[in-house]
Parts: C-alpha cells; sequence; structure tokens
C-alpha cells in the first residue's frame, strides 16, 4: 500500500505536471527548431510571439464568454484558438516582410538575424503589455477536472489522491495532434519535402526550383501556429502573464538544443528531457520516502534537490552539459 | 549551330575577368569534355553557361533561344540539368525524396521518369527509402545525376562527376554517362581525369587561364602530341 501511495504521490505531483509541461515546451521548441532549420537563427522573439498568440486568444475567449458561447466541459479558448492562430500568422508574416527579409536578401550573417530577433521581441512584448497589460490573466473555463483527488481516493482506497486537470490532459491531446500533423506534413507533403530540402542544402533546392520566400512563408504560418497552441496550453495549464512567457524562452532554447537544433523529432524530445528534468529536481521527495522508507530512515527535511525559484538554473545547466558534451544534441540536429 | 552554343563568354566574380572569350558547344547526343590544369577556369565556363556567373561580354544560347540573361532556375525550366561538385544531393532526405525534390517544378506525373533514373541506375532503387548521405560517394553522384535528369534535361551539365570516387566506379560512372547521351541529351561536362572523359567525348575542350587552347574532338585531342606531352603526362 505504502508504495502505491508513493506512486501515486509522484505521478499527481511529478509525472503529471511535467508531462503536460513538457507537451507545451515540446510545441515551442518545435516551433524554434523550424525556424533554426530553415531560417538558420536563433529565434529569440519566439517566447513573446506565444505570448501575443495567447494575449488575442484570452481576447477572443472574453469576447466568446461574454456572448455566453461555450464549448461545455471544454475551455472555450480552444474555440479562440484558430483566432488567435491566425493574428499571430500575419504578425509573423508581417515582421518577416518588414525585418528579416531586408537581411535575407543582405545575406547576412546568422547572429545579425539573432540580434534582428531580440528587436522584434521588444517590440512584440511591448505590444503584448500594451494591449493586456502585465498581470496575470485567467481564462480557463468549462470542467476543472477529469479526474478529482476525492473520486480518485474512493475508486482506490488510497490515502494519497490523483488529479487529472482537463487543462492537462487536452495539453497532451493537442500535442499529440499537433505533433503528429507536423510531421506528416514534413515528411509527406510536396511543401514539407521542400522545407526539409531547402533546410538540408540552399543551393541544391535553389536548382530544384524551390521557391526560398514561399519555404520562408510556410516556416512562419507553422512556428506561429505552434507558438499560439504552445503558449495557449501553458495558459490554460497555468495562466497568461507575459514575463513568464518571455521566460519560458530558456527552457524551449533548451530544449531545442538537448534534442538536436533543426531537429524536429529532438525538439520534442528534448522539451519533455527538460520538463522532467526541472519538476524531478526541484520537487520535494519528502512524502513519496516516508512512504517508501522504515521509519527510522524518514528524512527530516523536504528532501528537495533545489528550490521552485530556482527552476531555470535546471534549463541553464542542461544546456551547458549538452554544449560541452554533446554539442549536437540527442539526434544530431542541424537540418530538418 | 550546335544546340548549346557559348559563345566568346568574357567575364568573372568582381574586377577581373577569369573567362577569355570562352567558347563552348554541344549538341544533342553529344559529350563534350572541358579539361584543363587547376585554375584554367573549367568550373567557371560550366557556371557562365548556367547563369550563375555575370558575363560581361558574349552570349549563350539553347537551341537557338539566346538565354543569356536568364537566371540559373530559368534555365532549369529552360531544360538545362546542372549537377555541382560537391553538396549535390540532399543528404537527409532518401534517395527517392532527392528525385521527388529534381521533379519540384513538374506540375506532370514524374512517376515514368523516376523509372527511367532507376533503369539507368539500378543500385537507387534498392537503395531508394535510404538517406542520400549514408551512400558512397559513386551512389551519390548516381542521386545527383538522377536529380538533374528528374526534369527531363535537354543539356546536362556536371561538374566533375567522378571527383573522390575509386577508378572502378569513374568507369561506371562514364559508361553511365554515355547511356545517358544516347538517349539524345546534350552533356557537357568538367573533368579532372581527362585521360578517361576524352576518350569518351565527341567534343573536346582544353581551357588554360580562361581561354580556349585546344579544341577538337577527344579522340584527336588524344592523338596530338602536344597536347599529350603538356596536359596529359606524356
Amino acid at each position: 500500500m505504502d508504495v502505491l501511495n508513493a506512486l501515486v504521490l509522484f505521478l499527481n505531483f511529478v509525472m503529471i505536471p511535467a508531462t503536460a509541461y513538457g507537451a507545451q515546451l515540446a510545441l515551442g521548441a518545435l516551433g524554434v527548431t523550424l525556424i533554426y532549420a530553415v531560417l538558420r537563427f536563433s529565434n529569440f522573439a519566439h517566447g513573446d510571439m506565444m505570448a501575443f498568440g495567447t494575449m488575442l486568444v484570452v481576447l477572443v475567449t472574453w469576447g466568446l464568454q461574454s456572448l455566453g458561447v461555450s464549448l461545455g466541459p471544454l475551455p472555450t479558448a480552444l474555440l479562440a484558438l484558430p483566432i488567435g492562430i491566425l493574428g499571430t500568422i500575419v504578425l509573423a508574416l508581417v515582421t518577416d516582410a518588414s525585418v528579416y527579409r531586408f537581411y535575407r536578401s543582405k545575406r547576412s550573417e546568422p547572429v545579425i538575424f539573432v540580434i534582428a530577433s531580440v528587436g522584434v521581441m521588444f517590440v512584440y512584448n511591448a505590444l503584448t503589455r500594451f494591449v493586456i497589460g502585465t498581470d496575470d490573466q485567467r481564462f480557463e473555463d468549462g470542467a476543472r477536472f477529469v479526474v478529482k483527488v476525492g473520486d480518485f481516493r474512493k475508486w482506490s482506497g488510497l490515502d494519497e489522491g490523483l488529479a487529472i486537470r482537463t487543462s492537462q490532459l487536452i495539453t497532451v491531446v493537442v500535442m499529440i495532434l499537433t505533433v503528429a500533423f507536423v510531421f506528416w506534413f514534413l515528411q509527406k507533403t510536396r511543401t514539407g519535402k521542400a522545407m526539409r530540402a531547402y533546410s538540408d542544402n540552399e543551393d541544391l533546392a535553389l536548382l530544384s526550383g524551390i521557391s526560398p520566400e514561399r519555404v520562408v512563408r510556410i516556416t512562419w504560418i507553422l512556428a506561429a501556429a505552434l507558438a499560439v497552441i504552445a503558449g495557449t496550453l501553458y495558459g490554460l495549464d497555468k495562466s497568461f502573464r507575459p514575463f513568464t512567457y518571455f521566460q519560458l524562452l530558456l527552457p524551449i532554447f533548451a530544449a531545442a538544443i538537448v534534442g538536436g537544433i533543426g531537429h524536429p523529432l529532438g525538439a520534442v524530445a528534448g522539451g519533455f528531457v527538460v520538463a522532467y528534468s526541472e519538476v524531478m529536481v526541484t520537487y520535494a521527495y519528502k512524502g513519496v520516502l516516508t512512504y517508501l522508507l522504515p521509519e527510522a530512515w524518514r528524512p527530516e527535511g523536504l528532501v528537495q534537490m533545489l528550490g521552485t525559484d530556482y527552476k531555470f538554473a535546471v534549463s541553464f545547466i542542461i544546456l551547458v552539459v549538452v554544449l560541452l558534451i554533446r554539442p549536437t544534441g540527442i539526434f544530431r540536429g542541424r537540418t530538418i | 549551330m550546335t544546340f548549346l552554343t557559348a559563345d566568346a563568354m568574357t567575364g568573372g566574380y568582381g574586377a577581373a575577368d577569369i573567362l577569355h572569350a570562352c567558347t563552348l558547344a554541344v549538341d544533342r547526343g553529344e559529350i563534350a569534355v572541358i579539361v584543363g590544369p587547376n585554375g584554367a577556369g573549367k568550373s567557371t565556363a560550366m557556371k557562365a553557361v548556367f547563369g550563375m556567373l555575370p558575363l560581361r561580354a558574349g552570349h549563350v544560347s539553347l537551341d537557338g533561344t539566346n538565354i543569356t540573361t536568364l537566371s540559373p532556375q530559368e534555365r532549369v525550366r529552360a531544360g538545362m540539368g546542372f549537377v555541382p561538385q560537391v553538396r549535390n544531393v540532399f543528404v537527409s532526405m532518401s534517395v527517392e525524396e532527392n528525385l521527388e525534390m529534381g521533379a519540384f517544378i513538374r506540375d506532370d506525373d514524374f512517376h515514368d521518369t523516376m523509372e527511367q533514373v532507376f533503369s539507368l541506375f539500378p543500385i537507387l532503387r534498392q537503395k531508394r527509402r535510404q538517406p542520400a548521405g549514408e551512400l558512397s560517394g559513386g551512389q551519390r553522384q548516381q542521386v545527383a545525376v538522377g536529380r538533374a535528369l528528374m526534369t527531363k534535361p535537354s543539356l546536362l551539365m556536371l561538374d566533375e562527376p567522378t571527383a573522390g570516387v575509386s577508378p572502378i566506379v569513374m568507369d561506371e560512372l562514364f559508361d553511365k554517362i554515355l547511356e545517358v547521351a544516347a538517349t539524345g541529351i546534350a552533356i557537357l561536362m568538367v573533368e579532372q581525369n581527362a585521360r578517361q572523359a576524352l576518350a569518351i567525348a565527341d567534343r573536346g575542350y582544353v581551357l588554360v587561364q580562361g581561354r580556349n587552347r585546344f579544341t577538337d574532338t577527344g579522340e584527336a585531342l588524344l592523338a596530338d602530341p602536344e597536347v599529350r606531352r603538356t596536359f596529359l603526362g606524356g
């Protein structure tokens, strides 16, 4: 019984939240990695693109709620998501046409693009705060739980409860569907293959008659859609606050690099590696150990390796270790 | 007038010209080979024909149409296929996908062309699902040539197709190139292995410092004592 209780405790506070968080990071990292593979720079504005898109979703959700529209047990935000995606695609394409295209035509170094993207980041950042402010916004509605603590306890007869929130389940389901779609698109469609070809060998792609501008456009559309989906899922799971999204940039970059930058599968794997590490390192294991160890050995402290305030250190450490030991990442990235 | 005529091409990347009134020509079903010492401008001449080098003078015409002002992409549509010397396959993509990308500009069904490429290079059919980057040097070159053939070009340009492959593979590749030419495609290629290449060439061009030094049939060049002494090592 104690083992089961420990397991449930671990599932409830580590595995389930980390899986949802990992799914959100995976979607974010997938967008970053696609941009890197095709445009060959690390897009620092990705976090704030997520924030901008999520802001649109929040606003549309509020609008729908005031009209009395709802999806029943599902959050209304899912209905608002397509509109948020469309708005963010427009933003991304306008940004590309007004900023990045200029540097592409000059064939600038990647570092120039990176610095330009930092500028874009500040602009997005300001835009979001200007419209919705800097505060926390909650926009989750519908049924909060799929599995409730009380119900689980009654069903299992254990002391520890297990809860699965609707937002967590939706996160994982949407993530699986989205990633499956992106992979299908890249592997099977003509446009997706053209993207991979362009990413693999720009000159040869040109010789084959693949239009770079079209490939770049499709890449921004995908990246923007992924950013809004990731941002909305994160917002539903936690809450929407522009600054948090800016901070998400670090774990997202860590995820993309751990997996092998430019490698879509790597980005997804990296998302989970970073999420599990972060949650596991910052979790206090006192409860779990109390169940597992004999009475004399039970810990008195929290058995927490790192305070949650330091969770970003985990991403940093992963980043440094990967860059030192295996700079190409798990999947030997660079191209898609 | 020959199918491809590149007449008195003069030009270079910067202020200094690399090519000086360089002239090349090839007809359908023929093989023209450009040889010469290192730095003779062989690859540059090829690039000029393909529109990758700005020309100050001279013109290029294909099938009687002047194409001097066309971009490389437009020349592909006009019927030119180009196989670069290096980075000539999509390494992360499968052999089949490489061929598909070769046919990117085609809107019609290209499966019969892919079939033709597979029957020309049977090994590629076997390895169709394997990433091109995992193939041997010779197989990679076959993928590269196959990719260029997918647009059904009337002129195929090869920049040192046998660079870095073993002599046996080189002979095989030359056999394949002869087969391609036999289907009525004009072939223009640059070769480091001058002797073997001239042996299969209908036209041979010896370039020195961007100028035509000797021009004749491959056979005649191989027989010419001066060419033998200065370029073929005796």
